[in-house]
């Protein structure tokens, strides 16, 4: 809708704004303005309106001043020439009486973007600086800031940049977080504002009058400072110690940021205060906004690296919410994993086998591999429940609980009995080539142990020309020549069909060089074969779950406050697991 | 430091774009929904990237709220400003709605423009916006307190006309140059309460949070007093006095709220701004101190036709006088279900099998306490397998407790000083 007859409304409102009529008639004019404005936020083109809104920028209405340069600052760059003239009207009311409207045409005169402004926009933030409004200082110190990044190549003036840092002594709190702002950027070549010792102290002492805004800048840039001497580190940290525990998360987790890095000599202090946000960081989860939960879910998480027992006797505030998203929940279940212990395994494995049968497959696949992770130490328990998800018989559930198997039993051989028996009949209700991948390589290495294996092989094997996915088709070759080396008599047929398939007729070249490998080696003779084949099985050494060593804080100290934690994607590091598997 | 804010409605319409830097080259709106369309399910990730532009989005109201931004800021403090920003929205227009936003669109251009310059975000206080706005406000409809449901049967005046609609908080503040409207102010208490009890009946976890909101359409009101209940305690403690005592575990104050009379007298005393504000947040797991307003009793079986029978007996173990209301129970039911058919015991009932989300869906409209209903529900599964009843459950049920809160938070009272001139009204509500 907003794109049909773009041109038609263009022209009409063209025809009503320069109509004598309507510009005489206040009301009628800023009804035009804003019928203009509205059709742009819907995405209609409207510049080629640029030279009658430049006339509608001189009026006395505040509010259609406000919606011209709402207008003007979107499309000024496409017309530098016209923007010219609004210079003049900008100019003066950048003198007018009502501090107000100075403040307007200032940000507005910034806001502009065009260089070739410049010269007219100099001597007005110059003296915005010294304007007796604070509301005008706030923007002539941020305009100095858009103004060196507007010319790159040329300097700002040191006389301007010795005021900025005078103004950091302002008594209005938001023009001194401004000059912060505005200091960092012009002067991010040489690292941004110096911060010293009288500066930390003077931004310290006058933290509390900043809004929650003004004080998470202040912490931020407060980060690059090192104390001199660790009495002068414990004041800081004393006069910080209620912004830790702020019921504002954006200060609690900018404070914590900031003790981190004071405190990275001395990872005692640094453990002290993580344990000071845990009831903080709770109340966040709990926060009515999900994003917040989110958030403060995903630090946990980071928390729960260096201190695992930090939430131990909190686990019950991470069971799901039937209502959540199914990004939060997944979360949940990460940290669950880690808060296992043996008094609560019952409770926590309940819950999670309530999950597995989510309505989103991703959620329910996260609950299955969580169950998994927690039987590398408790294995019986979860493979009971493992195994009764499989009389399901849907396909992302087997699916998950297959590649899961697979993973428990290269950790925990111990389980390769049950995993086995539980293997019959599975591969009807595969479909996905993740899942049946797994399948292969549990039925090429515990082979012997499965007596249907010969016969789920050969189907595969059957069905290999219609097989899209390249990585089923390697683990089938892989799979069958282990279970040659071990039944060869049920598999020598089958296998001379797949290899013969997989040279003469396959395209793909990893699988036919994958095949003329493994053709070559039985020509060596069947202990090269068995030499190179049956490798490792297991590595128990791999993935404890208890008992596994903290990380130090300085590993994730960096990414504590950004938006690292919050990317898609497990905390887990299994990609290691997957490589030794080959 | 956000470089675009733009809100967007579910379907991807633009509503408000704003470049505060002129930095990206793209166009970002249209990234940000390709890649929302491109996620299954209906709930893209808060955080997404897309070749250096970073995407930080909430959704209130049924939109999405997003900025762009460097990967170094802080998400608490992308997330708290964008929720920020639409209570701001949501004071000013009345009401947060893709109507709302779409005939307010210039006052919104304006908060922007005052909020953030530059990226950097100035200020989301009202008390100082207000100075600056001056675009009126457009509702969707006139505000009038007059409702229907206040007048009864011949004109007398009901029960319920000392009870002020939940919709007479909607409506949006007044400038700071406009005289006349009504001033009120408004006090609610709002407790969200979440419950998992086990397949034995037992209770596994149950955690209140709750917040005292204060709305103030008062133009100027210098201080307001509220008192809580005497008894009222903070902190897990072994020593339990004698009688009912209200007990909550953590309690968290808004910066402005003075507490020098909360120790002796339970009193806070704060000067609120107009609009709305939180002026506590306090929680509570797992010690509530009345018993969980419902118990659920589940039969389940086969019956000799293949057919899933599911008998549940709700018992609501509330006080007789009060109620709750709608009242959901949200069944999961295995995996191609085709069927139901029900038997339910009250007309105003109603029961749905919602193939999409694979659960039974009962909703009883109103619950008195001590009742007792009961629902039958035959589904038709084919292939249903002894298996297949694992894919039942857990059940979740969502209701509304009005007037009553689970610690037994009340407001004693509420005093407003200096008094006002003209007639003023309060109201306290408990929904």
């Amino acid at each position: 809708m907003p794109y049909l007859g773009g041109e038609e409304t263009v022209r009409e409102l063209r025809r009503a704004l320069s109509n004598p009529n309507v510009q005489s008639d206040q009301l009628r004019y800023r009804n035009t303005i804003l019928k203009v404005i509205r059709a742009m936020s819907q995405g209609v083109d409207m510049s080629g309106l640029f030279s009658e809104m430049v006339k509608a920028c001189a009026t006395v209405d505040v509010v259609q001043k406000k919606l011209v340069y709402v207008f003007l600052c979107s499309y000024a760059a496409l017309n530098p020439e016209l923007s010219l003239l609004v210079i003049n009207t900008l100019r003066k009311d950048c003198q007018d009486p009502n501090p107000m409207v100075r403040s307007l045409a200032l940000r507005n005169m910034t806001n502009l973007r065009l260089p070739s402004l410049v010269e007219y926009v100099e001597q007005p933030l110059a003296a915005g600086l010294r304007d007796r409004a604070a509301c005008v200082r706030r923007v002539a110190v941020l305009g100095w800031a858009k103004l060196h990044n507007l010319q790159a190549s040329s300097e700002i003036d040191a006389a301007v940049v010795n005021e900025l840092y005078s103004l950091l002594r302002d008594p209005d709190p938001v023009v001194m977080v401004n000059c912060l702002r505005a200091l960092e950027e012009i002067l991010k070549d040489e690292g941004g504002v110096a911060i010293n010792k009288p500066i930390t102290h003077h931004l310290l002492n006058r933290l509390k009058e900043c809004d929650i805004w003004g004080q998470c800048q202040v912490l931020r840039v407060l980060q690059r400072y090192r104390p001199q001497s660790e009495d002068e580190l414990f004041d800081i940290l004393s006069l910080l110690d209620a912004s830790l525990v702020s019921p504002h998360p954006p200060i609690m987790a900018a404070t914590l940021s900031l003790f981190l890095s004071l405190c990275s000599g001395q990872p005692a202090v640094s453990l002290a205060a993580l344990e000071r946000v845990r009831g903080p960081l709770l109340a966040a989860c709990g926060s009515g906004s999900r994003e917040m939960r989110f958030t403060a879910l995903c630090h946990i998480q980071l928390l729960l690296r260096s201190i695992p027992g930090l939430m131990g006797a909190h686990y019950k505030r991470f069971f799901c919410g039937y209502a959540e998203p199914a990004y939060i929940k997944q979360r949940k279940m990460q940290v669950l994993v880690e808060l296992v212990n043996d008094e609560n395994v019952a409770m926590l494995l309940d819950e999670l086998k309530g999950y597995c049968t989510d309505v989103n497959a991703e959620t329910a696949q996260a609950a299955i591999t969580a169950i998994g992770r927690i039987g590398r130490s408790y294995s019986d328990r979860c493979l009971e429940i493992l195994t009764g998800l499989l009389g399901l018989k849907q396909d992302h559930i087997t699916s998950a609980v297959v590649q899961t198997m697979r993973d428990l039993v290269w950790v925990c051989p111990q389980c390769s009995d049950t995993v086995c028996f539980a293997l019959e009949g599975c591969e009807e209700t595969l479909q996905d080539s993740q899942g049946r991948q797994a399948l292969l390589w549990l039925l090429g290495v515990y082979g012997e142990r499965v007596s249907s294996a010969p016969y789920t092989l050969e189907v595969f094997i059957d069905g290999v020309r219609s097989e899209a996915s390249l990585g089923v088709k390697m683990e089938l070759l892989t799979a069958t020549m282990r279970l040659f080396l071990c039944r060869p008599a049920e598999t020598q047929d089958m296998l001379g069909r797949l290899l013969h398939y997989c040279i003469e007729e396959e395209t793909d070249m990893c699988v036919r060089d994958q095949a003329l490998l493994y053709y070559r080696l039985l020509h060596c003779g069947i202990e090269e074969t068995r030499k190179v084949l049956q490798g490792r099985r297991s590595d128990p050494s791999l993935g404890v779950l208890i008992g596994r060593p903290a990380e130090p804080v300085s590993q994730w100290a960096r990414s504590f406050n950004t938006l690292e934690p919050l990317r898609q994607g497990s905390i887990e590091t299994d990609g290691a697991l997957n490589r030794l598997k080959q | 430091m956000i470089s675009q804010i733009f809100i967007l409605s579910s379907k991807g319409d633009h509503l408000i774009y704003k470049d505060f830097r002129g930095e990206s080259g793209g166009d970002a709106v249209g990234v940000f929904y390709e890649k929302v369309t491109a996620l299954t399910g209906d709930q893209p990730p808060v955080v997404m990237s897309h070749k250096g532009l970073h995407f930080v989005h909430v959704r209130q109201g049924g939109l999405y709220w997003v900025a762009t931004t460097t990967a170094d800021s802080s998400p608490f403090t992308i997330i708290e400003f964008l929720n920020r920003l639409s209570a701001l929205v949501k004071d000013y227009c009345g009401s947060l709605s893709e109507k709302s936003v779409q005939m307010n669109f210039a006052l919104i251009y304006e908060l922007l423009d005052e909020a953030v310059d530059y990226g950097y975000i100035q200020t989301t206080s009202s008390d100082v916006l207000k100075n600056f706005i001056q675009t009126e406000a457009v509702s969707s409809r006139p505000f009038s307190l007059f409702d229907l449901s206040n007048v009864g049967l011949f004109g007398a005046e009901t029960q319920q006309s000392k009870v002020a609609p939940s919709s007479a908080a909607t409506r949006p503040i007044q400038s700071s140059r406009e005289q006349g409207g009504k001033s009120e102010i408004f006090v609610d208490v709002i407790e969200r309460m979440s419950v998992v009890i086990g397949s034995n009946g037992m209770l596994m976890k149950a955690d209140v949070e709750g917040e005292i909101r204060v709305k103030c359409y008062l133009p100027n009101c210098s201080e307001m007093r509220i008192g809580l209940n005497e008894e009222f305690s903070i902190g897990k403690s072994q020593l339990r006095g004698y009688g009912a005592a209200v007990r909550v575990d953590e309690v968290s104050f808004h910066q402005m709220v003075r507490l020098d009379e909360f120790d002796s007298h339970r009193i806070l005393r704060l000067c609120p701004s107009q609009g709305e504000q939180m002026v506590m947040q306090y929680q509570l797991s797992d010690d509530l101190p009345s018993a969980p307003p419902f118990r659920l009793f589940p039969t389940i079986e086969r019956d000799s036709g293949g057919r899933l029978l599911m008998y549940l007996k709700l018992r609501c173990d509330l006080p007789p006088k009060s109620a709750a209301i709608n009242v959901a129970a949200t069944i999961p039911v295995p995996k191609g279900s085709l069927s139901l058919s029900q038997e339910l015991s009250s007309p105003d009932q109603s029961a749905e099998l919602k193939p999409q989300s694979r659960a039974v869906v009962w909703k009883i409209p109103r619950f008195t306490g001590g009742m007792q209903l009961s629902a039958l529900f035959k589904l038709e599964v084919p292939g249903l397998s002894s298996a297949s009843l694992l894919e039942v459950g857990p059940v979740g049920l969502s209701f509304e407790l009005p007037k009553l809160t689970a610690t037994g938070l009340q407001i004693r009272f509420l005093r407003l000083s200096p008094v006002q001139p003209g007639p003023s009204q309060r109201w306290v509500r408990v929904p």
